[in-house]
């Protein structure tokens, strides 16, 4: 890992500083920074902080009004089953979209036609550095509330096309995936390849992806977290996704303030032991990739 | 074109020019390889002796010069680059195995894939070729759980498969610990002793005088001296192969 590589000293004595790069301190960009930081959290800790809730309304049970914490436990039910299924639902259906497109657009980084390369370079900068919430909103405005199909007319309600709207940033995130995956199979492969006779469309399918779909999978995962992080940005366009559910809940309970952080932390909550085996995951299998290498 | 005969050489490569952008790397070699004939090609680092090998499967494309194999120009824009391919087989300093693929698969996948020849016949082929370079019992075996000796000697079985006319070996002991380095030589040996046509670049020189029908010295991207493996580390000629050997040997 070139983590350490960012931040130079001068070797030699007397070196003058001012002949050295400036390099910004810290660690390198780290395409699992996600899944590195959540999967570095104990586990016991996550174990406890999904104990506080039931834990502190036992404590505050019995001052005679129900506590928040009573309020919140009566919800969760709801919340989990109706809102942050839903969150899930949204992720895998993004996810499915997105890896579909992503891979396309990756092979289309690595083409010999220039046109397809560099159209697909312009799809990849532009949507992995466009701001997701514009994104969303651009798409719910931009797609019609139905449309038709071989003269069905099919609805497109608001969550089809938040999960289009995810999708979109994702895919090119995923292309970029690809392509470095692509590009860290070593160029003797393709040669060694080539000297047997294979063409590049099967070098491509039968030497060199195979052997990315390991390296491809830790990266796709972070992402998969990130994208299932970003799904409470769907609120704000009017799904009725676990944010949304949680308004409406504090709202039914008569909007107190001291409801709002119980009522919060818990879907910040159900997000990180969501994630946590995520990431556990992923870098597990980091390690065995890294291993077998 | 007359059609090629088995009394013209295999590979002709005639005043064959290459750079790498401003740099020249071959300036004019020639050389013939008739057919069954072991050569080696010996050198300092960086004469160009993997540039030369790699032109004439068309790994490297050239400036000017020509290469014949069997009578067909490599470096002709309309060469039918698989039919080159078949003719020609590569084994590589650093092995350059499949990495997912165990190690039978790696001979059987050109073959089937590309030749598009029948998998039964094909996958009895590769099991005769392992045993013949003294693998039997590692075809289920993946690369990483191989030696490098082991692994390149699947590299030639993987190479032959393709039923090559000649075979080009670049370094391919280099990379290997001192005691893997003698089985794979002992598959070459085999190899040129079957018929095979060798073209190797190597730095054991023991061995090229033992296998070689012919010696060329290159450096500097020209061909300096060549001859017969006794004349030619017996009584070589000009200094700079002298001062080559005596650093060598
Ligand atoms: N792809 C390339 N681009 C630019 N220069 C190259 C490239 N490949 C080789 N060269 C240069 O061409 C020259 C000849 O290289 P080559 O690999 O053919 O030498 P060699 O005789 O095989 O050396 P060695 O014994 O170290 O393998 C070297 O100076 C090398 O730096
Ligand atoms: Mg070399």
């Amino acid at each position: 890992m070139a983590r350490n590589s960012l931040i130079r000293t001068a070797d030699v004595k007397g070196a003058l500083p001012v002949l050295l790069p400036f390099a910004p301190r810290g660690p390198a960009f780290d395409a699992l920074f996600l899944v590195r930081w959540l999967g570095g959290i104990p586990a016991w800790l996550i174990a406890l902080a999904a104990l506080a809730v039931p834990v502190m309304a036992l404590a505050q049970s019995g001052i005679g009004a129900e506590s928040p914490f009573d309020k919140l436990l009566r919800w969760m039910p709801f919340l989990i089953s109706k809102g942050f299924m839903f969150n899930i639902l949204i992720s895998f259906l993004a996810m499915a979209l997105g890896t579909l497109v992503g891979a396309l657009t990756g092979l289309a980084l690595i083409s010999r036609l220039a046109p397809l390369r560099w159209l697909a370079q312009a799809y990849v900068s532009f949507f992995r550095n466009a701001p997701w919430l514009v994104l969303l909103f651009i798409i719910l405005l931009a797609f019609p509330f139905q449309i038709t199909l071989f003269g069905h007319t099919v609805p497109l309600p608001g969550w089809v096309k938040t999960v289009i709207g995810l999708a979109f940033p994702l895919s090119a995130n995923i292309a970029e995936v690809v392509r470095g995956a692509v590009q860290s199979v070593p160029t003797a492969q393709w040669e060694a390849s080539e000297s047997l006779g294979f063409s590049r469309r099967q070098t491509i399918w039968q030497i060199i992806l195979p052997q990315c779909v390991k390296r491809m999978l830790p990266p796709w995962m972070n992402w998969y977290a990130i994208l299932t992080m970003s799904t409470p940005l769907c609120s704000l366009l009017g799904v009725d996704e676990i944010i949304s559910l949680t308004r409406q809940a504090m709202e039914a309970e008569g909007n107190r303030p001291e409801l709002l952080m119980p009522f919060y932390s818990f879907a910040l909550l159900l997000f990180l032991a969501y994630c946590y085996p995520i990431a556990r995951f992923t870098l597990w299998l980091e390690r065995r990739v890294a291993v077998k290498n | 074109m007359t059609p090629w005969t088995p009394d013209q050489p295999l590979v002709s490569i005639r005043n064959v020019h290459k750079s790498y952008g401003d740099i020249e790397v071959l300036k004019g070699i020639s050389l013939d390889v008739m057919k069954g004939q072991v050569i080696c090609i010996i050198g300092p680092s960086g004469s160009g002796k993997s540039t030369l090998i790699r032109c004439i499967n068309a790994l490297n494309d050239i400036q000017s010069g020509s290469i014949l194999v069997e009578g067909q120009e490599v470096h002709d824009p309309k060469l039918d680059k698989l039919a080159l391919r078949r003719k020609v087989g590569m084994v590589f300093q650093q092995y350059n195995l499949f990495p997912h693929k165990t190690a039978l698969q790696n001979v059987m996948m050109a073959p089937i894939k590309v030749l598009k020849e029948n998998r039964a016949e094909v996958e009895a082929r590769a099991r005769d070729l392992l045993k013949k370079v003294r693998l039997e019992g590692k075809e289920n075996h993946y690369p990483g759980e191989l030696s490098g000796g082991q692994q390149q000697r699947v590299a030639i079985a993987r190479s032959l498969a393709m039923r090559p006319d000649v075979m080009l070996f670049d370094e391919v002991t280099a990379a290997l610990d001192p005691e893997t380095v003698k089985e794979v030589l002992v598959t070459i040996k085999d190899l040129a002793a079957d018929g095979m046509t060798c073209i190797l670049v190597t730095h054991e020189m023991g061995f090229a005088r033992e296998v070689s029908d012919h010696v060329y010295f290159t450096d500097k991207g020209v061909i300096v001296e060549h001859g017969a493996p006794a004349d030619f580390f017996g009584n070589a000629q000009d200094p700079r192969t002298r001062a080559f050997l005596d650093q060598v040997l």
